[in-house]
């Protein structure tokens, strides 16, 4: 990690490595500033994807012949590259499931069966994306429990004096999200972490958009559960993380039953695998899983020093930009911000400029971006969002900027 | 030939005269915010189709079998469009309308705007005039 980190970081020859900046959007070079939805993939990923298909494929941890036993290998080979990557203690607490939601909609489920009761409480924050909310009420609903929101202030921070009044001995989990996929606000988890375990109530964390940016080390803040998604983080699409801590693990109900989450089955008893496989029904996502790896391979080999740095540039450059267009308003202005930059402009609806940018080809999002109850919170239909990886440079920003000039002056 | 068929052809000889989108957009842009095409007092939670990008309201009117239609969006290029559709099916006749295939869009080369993916209201609106078409037709059998 060391010496990589501190590897020349060289923009030019890291976008040659994304095959799809490559390609045109309605005929025009494509300029990509959606990753937030999902990231774009470099030839490593995609070779070894395709490697695995074509030289590699068996299922895993069954077959007693050596081509099994390889897909086995690299399978569990990226399970112990993924269990580094974020230090978890244990490749057990590693578990692999189709994405960030899947990883919120597992503890829900199982967490929430066996330790949310009537009377309890789940406490959220009101910048949850939609796959941190609905779960909860799903589960609240059958338990006859309560959700309890904590509020976000006018910049997109978390009220934490307000946190820490909905935070008693009622509430059985807090679950919230890194990095704001709608306003880029980097939340500070670790203190809130402490703050629960003070009442021994342990904390989900949603990473989907704070792996791409930054280090995460689950120890070091102490996350009882900590997920997040493949496809934003340069990987393939229907495969995630699930880490959880082995004492709460080992002490959930399966979620799924199949094949490998069991040991021994009759029609009387089923007893079910260890961990990590008793999360893991049926065949896995093997090629994800791989492909999973050589994305952490990727970033690794990229050092999220350099990553940081050359976002926090883009971020700053984004934002000094986008303020000079004459009317447009950034929402979420929190001190501690990803390279996630969310505007509107007066007089102008999100979809009608990206309908525009969209022309231009210009990849932005625009919409509530599954936020429904955030929009509402700043009393606005949606918003424009840009964000960036370290794969965009300040050209791509230049573009969004002339781009929405453009857009404006025919709009308006 | 079927009056729903010749405005849509009409409007494909209009937008031949563009020549790039910057300036079909221009002009769906103009169409879209010249006054609105819906009384205010039916923009209300009843005649809301709700999109995820963008909203529509949908208002419309029987008469001896034909239904007028009035419409309105929060979006200027959802409204452009709306317009085009109002001026292709409003005042026909009931049974026409819910049969009607509206080939323009595509013609004008504008049908990413009616695909479902840009959830901006517009196809369940085509498919609530459709409806009303239907449904009027039905009753008046
Ligand atoms: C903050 C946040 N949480 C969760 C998700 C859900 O991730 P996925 O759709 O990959 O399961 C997203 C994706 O948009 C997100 O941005």
């Amino acid at each position: 990690m060391e010496v990589t980190a501190q590897q020349a970081f060289d923009i030019d020859k890291i976008r040659k490595d994304f095959p799809l900046l490559e390609q045109e959007m309605n005929g025009k070079p494509i300029i990509f500033l959606d990753s937030a939805a999902s990231s774009q993939k470099p030839a490593q990923v995609i070779d070894r994807l395709n490697d695995y298909y074509r030289t590699g494929h068996a299922n895993v941890h069954r077959g007693v012949y050596q081509l099994s036993q390889e897909a086995t290998m690299a399978f569990e080979e990226a399970r112990e590259l993924v269990r580094q990557f974020i230090n978890a203690p244990s490749e057990k607490e590693v578990i692999f499931v189709r994405g960030c939601t899947e990883g919120i909609n597992l503890v829900a489920s199982s967490y929430g069966r066996k330790f949310i009761n009537q009377g309890d409480a789940v406490l959220i924050t009101a910048m949850e994306h939609h796959s941190n909310i609905v779960p909860w009420q799903m589960i609240c609903e059958e338990r006859g429990a309560e959700l309890r929101v904590a509020p976000v202030n006018d910049a997109g921070e978390i009220d934490l004096d307000a946190l820490y009044e909905l935070l008693d001995e009622r509430v059985k989990i807090v679950s919230l999200v890194h990095v704001s996929n709608a306003l880029g606000t980097v939340n500070p988890v670790k203190a809130i972490i402490d703050r629960a375990h003070e009442l021994n109530i342990p904390v989900l964390v949603d990473g989907a958009q704070a792996i791409p940016h930054t280090q995460v080390d689950v120890q070091a803040l102490d996350a009882d559960f900590y997920t997040f998604s493949g496809h934003k983080m340069f990987g393939p699409t229907g495969i995630g993380v699930l880490y959880g801590k082995e004492e709460w693990l080992e002490q959930m109900p399966p979620y799924h039953g199949g094949g490998e989450m069991i040991k021994t089955v009759t029609f009387e008893k089923t007893t079910y695998n260890e961990l990590p496989h008793k999360f893991e029904a049926g065949t896995p996502d093997i090629s994800g899983v791989i492909g999973l790896g050589e994305a952490v391979r990727y970033i690794q080999s990229i050092g999220y020093e350099n990553i940081s740095r050359h976002e926090h540039e883009l971020l700053v450059y984004a934002t000094e930009q986008l303020e000079q267009i004459e009317g447009l308003r950034i929402i979420g202005t929190a001190k501690e911000k990803a390279s996630v930059v969310s505007f509107i402009v007066d007089g102008v609806h999100p979809y009608d400029l990206g309908a525009i940018l969209d022309k231009l080809g210009i990849a932005v999002r625009t919409g509530h971006h599954c936020t429904q109850p955030l929009m509402a919170r700043y009393e606005i239909p949606g918003t424009v969002r840009a964000s960036f990886a370290f794969y965009n440079n300040k050209a791509d920003i230049d573009a969004l900027v002339a781009g929405i000039n453009r857009a404006v002056l025919m709009l308006k | 030939m079927n009056p729903i068929n010749s405005i849509q052809d009409e409007i494909i000889d209009e937008f031949a005269f563009f020549g790039d989108w910057m300036e079909k957009y221009e002009y769906i842009i103009d169409l879209g915010k010249s006054l609105p095409l819906i009384d205010e007092q039916y923009k209300d939670e009843d005649h809301l189709i709700k999109g995820c990008q963008s909203q529509v309201w949908l208002h419309a009117d029987e008469a001896e079998g034909k239904v007028s239609f009035t419409a309105d969006s929060d979006a200027v290029i959802t409204k452009g469009i709306i317009a085009l559709l109002v001026r292709v099916l409003s005042g026909q006749k009931a049974e026409e309308i819910a049969k009607a295939d509206l080939y323009f869009i595509d013609k004008i080369g504008l049908k990413e705007h009616l695909s479902p993916t840009r959830s901006n209201g517009l196809v369940s609106m085509v498919k609530q005039m459709k409806m009303y078409g239907l449904a009027i037709n039905a009753k008046s059998q």
